[in-house]
């Protein structure tokens, strides 16, 4: 067992009020340039709609992702190395600018320029490409709060299976917020599809990054991210992403986007897991066991064995403790109500969604319901199959079940605690009925409704001391004959054993990971 | 040296060290200075129709056209011979290949030239230092073509390899031998001059890219994990001066 730990962050969908703050502000941080301006790194998007760049997540078209060959092993599937160096004078999954939309300014000098006339001026838009005057057809949010959702609303590949009831219960139609940043994945076709290897996954805390001075251009990332989350630079010619603001949370403050969130959706933690078994997890047969093998990788922070494996394995002792008081631990694992968006593409993504009940509750008062009553909204689950079936279809795969479980036990929160305080007591009832215990509603309650900054955010900070500046790490004791960690701990050298050519190695036989051993401490 | 005329020396072996020079050190000095912009310098993503015709015509086409070059002038007539192959049986493979090659690589830089001055988005991406290096390789093309075509093929026919072939395995191996040239065809001296100096700019435009062709994808492993670096990370697009190639 190699332990390594992995920054990631859950969002509370229903509290997303779909204000783009935390869009606005990382444009302004980091791509407010020419050549990144019609990058967004977060984008928030109304679903049900084709989103940013348009269907990507309609992977049958973009080939983004992995996918199982025929002796299930993990494929890219857009293909493999040979097939992708063939294609590399023109990469067919490669989207255009026009998928995203063509960035444009206006001509706001004809506003103060213009001469005296009866009608108010007018600034035009123009491309930021061209120079060229454009019509407007398409921009960032074109399909902000369902705009144009009548045209294109079945073009939402989520929508599959559920088209027949849509159309005759449009005017019913119930929308939600998709916050998107770059998913961090634990295992990610953008760092395997890069031809130059300039993409990477940093060991101590799985952040996803290009390095700038390696890339060449070659666009595969580009189109082998599922989540279309990687982005040409189209003066520089290079790939850029969502850093998950590492300058900041290297320092222990939380990236921008969740910073700013003023609807307090973002959760940012570290989870500790064990890096030998991710291309088995990822490698399951069935999509909708995925998310189940995904949780299982996340170890226990609060089992002794799993700490001492984490010593051995040189987590520094702070994030040890950090993983232990994680959010994002407690939501997807320990409290079950976090789902990664599309677990289907294989890529372990690390940005999880709690699902919000606000489409059931908002269709239910429609219906007549009362929204208060857990009987009701547990039967509505049950039946209302339109806003159950779309989240399933987002977060788990199509699997129906998890989605439920979790919407069920956000119900039993709310009516547990607002029965505690109208009389004092809560219901216990209603926690076994969902499956959990009444510390853990507490919990579920204090994390999603109070949120206090410093449990939303339980970030430690890098080990700079770790760099190569101090004499120590020069001459280091971990030598042949030297004190041995793993005697010390009692463990076997798990950390100096190369995994089972089963669970290490492609589908053309090479190994998967450069990681061998530890890193120096 | 005898037998050689002066504007011979300059063109034949002046020029020849210089573009070499130009090309060798130019290209330390790219990689050294403006790495940040070692690119392909891609304008897929503002048109892709044509680009997914066109460039793996040229890329294709331009490889089997270098292919040929290597061939026909790193390999000695004598060697050929030795293995049966005669005079007028390699002419025809040369020919074929060398047409061949031509046809897919004249017809992907039509597409391409098409695209880049129609398309508004790739013609505002074009700069002035591109202009530049796809001038010389059009001029260097359209006279290759002259001398495979022209004056090969449709024309009198003209045997390089005991005279051209063996002048630039002489530069090559620093044993200029410039004599070797007399009576070489006009054609051919100018495609060869042109072919120097579009060299000599080669480490200065996108061409560059070229030689990251990609190749450890093949062996490496798939996910890349990297540890915090032990130095403070460069800075990239680092000096002034030459930060601006290819992206002004």
């Amino acid at each position: 067992m190699r332990v390594r730990a992995q920054f990631m962050m859950v969002m509370a969908l229903d509290k997303c009020i779909g204000c783009h703050t935390c869009s606005t502000t990382c444009k302004q941080a980091w791509t407010n340039r020419t050549g990144t301006d019609y990058v967004w790194f977060n984008n928030v998007e109304t679903k049900p709609g084709i989103g940013y760049p348009k269907h990507y997540e309609d992977q049958n078209r973009w080939n983004g992702g992995w996918t199982l060959n025929r002796r299930g092993r993990l494929k890219l599937k857009s293909g493999g190395r040979i097939k992708k160096l063939m294609r590399i004078f023109a990469n067919p999954d490669l989207p255009t600018i026009d998928d995203y939309y063509e960035p444009w300014s206006y001509d706001y000098a004809s506003l103060t320029n213009a001469p005296k006339s009866d009608r108010a001026p007018v600034a035009t838009a123009h491309s930021r490409l061209t120079g060229e005057e454009i019509d407007l057809q398409w921009g960032p949010n074109w399909e902000d709060d369902l705009g144009g959702a009548h045209e294109r609303y079945l073009e939402d590949p989520n929508m599959r299976g559920l088209e027949e009831q849509i159309t005759l219960d449009y005017e019913n139609v119930f929308l939600m917020y998709l916050p998107r940043i770059c998913e961090h994945c634990m295992n990610p076709s953008c760092v395997a599809s890069c031809p130059s290897g300039a993409m990477y996954k940093r060991e101590e805390d799985g952040i996803v990054l290009v390095d700038q001075n390696k890339c060449r251009g070659w666009r595969f990332c580009v189109s082998g991210c599922p989540y279309k989350k990687v982005y040409f630079n189209h003066v520089t010619s290079k790939a850029e992403k969502c850093t998950f603001c590492y300058a900041r949370v290297e320092d222990g403050e939380p990236t921008v986007c969740s910073e700013t969130c003023v609807g307090r959706i973002r959760y940012i933690g570290i989870v500790l897991y064990d890096l030998d078994a991710v291309t088995e997890v990822a490698a399951t047969t069935d999509e909708q066991d995925l998310i189940e093998a995904h949780r299982d990788l996340f170890l226990d922070p609060h089992d002794p064995e799993v700490i001492a494996a984490a010593e051995v394995s040189s987590v520094p002792h702070d994030w040890i403790e950090a993983a232990g008081r994680s959010p994002v631990y407690a939501l997807a694992k320990d409290l079950g109500v976090a789902f990664p968006l599309h677990p289907e593409y294989r890529t372990l993504p690390m940005v999880w969604y709690v699902p919000p009940l606000s489409p059931v509750v908002d269709a239910m008062s429609v219906g007549g319901y009362d929204a208060e009553r857990p009987e009701d909204v547990f039967a509505a689950i049950e039946h209302m199959r339109i806003p159950v079936d779309y989240l399933a279809n987002l977060l788990t795969a199509g699997d129906a079940k998890p989605v439920e479980t979790a919407l069920r036990r956000l119900t039993a929160m709310r009516a547990f605690k607002r029965e505690e305080q109208l009389t004092g007591a809560g219901n216990e009832s209603l926690a076994a009925d969902v499956g959990l215990r009444p510390d853990q509603l507490e919990h579920l309650f204090r994390l999603l409704a109070l949120a206090p900054y410093d449990e939303r955010y339980v970030i430690p900070t890098s080990h700079r001391e770790e760099t190569g500046a101090r004499q120590s790490e020069h001459c280091s004791i971990d030598f042949p004959g030297g004190p041995d960690l793993a005697a010390t701990f009692g463990l076997e050298e798990s950390n100096m054993v190369m995994p089972e050519a089963d669970t290490s190695r492609d589908e053309d036989g090479r190994v998967r990971l450069n990681v061998r051993e530890a890193p120096p401490r | 040296m005898n037998n050689v005329s002066m504007p011979d020396i300059l063109l034949f072996l002046v020029l020849p060290y210089l573009a070499m020079a130009t090309f060798v050190i130019g290209h330390i000095w790219r990689y050294r200075y403006d790495k940040f912009g070692w690119v392909s310098r891609s304008s897929e993503i503002y048109e892709k129709r044509w680009l997914e015709l066109g460039a793996p015509l040229f890329h294709y086409g331009a490889l089997m056209v270098i292919a040929g070059h290597m061939l026909g002038i790193i390999i000695p007539e004598s060697f050929t011979e030795a293995l049966g192959i005669s005079e007028a049986q390699y002419t025809l493979v040369a020919q074929v290949g060398g047409v061949t090659g031509l046809v897919i690589c004249l017809s992907g830089m039509v597409i391409l030239l098409l695209r880049r001055v129609l398309n508004g988005r790739v013609k505002r991406a074009t700069t002035r230092i591109d202009v530049a290096a796809m001038s010389m390789l059009w001029l260097m093309v359209i006279l290759g073509t002259l001398t495979t075509v022209g004056y090969n093929v449709l024309g009198p026919g003209y045997n390089y390899r005991p005279s051209v072939a063996v002048w630039w395995r002489s530069i090559m191996l620093f044993q200029p031998d410039v004599s070797a040239l007399n009576g070489v065809p006009e054609i051919y001296r100018i495609h060869i001059t042109v072919a120097w100096l579009f060299l000599a700019m080669y480490p200065f435009t996108r061409f560059v890219h070229s030689w990251s062709a990609p190749a450890t994808y093949l062996t490496r492993p798939y996910v890349v994990y990297r540890h915090r670096e032990p130095s403070p990370p460069h800075t990239p697009g680092v000096g002034k001066r030459w930060r601006t190639i290819g992206r002004d």
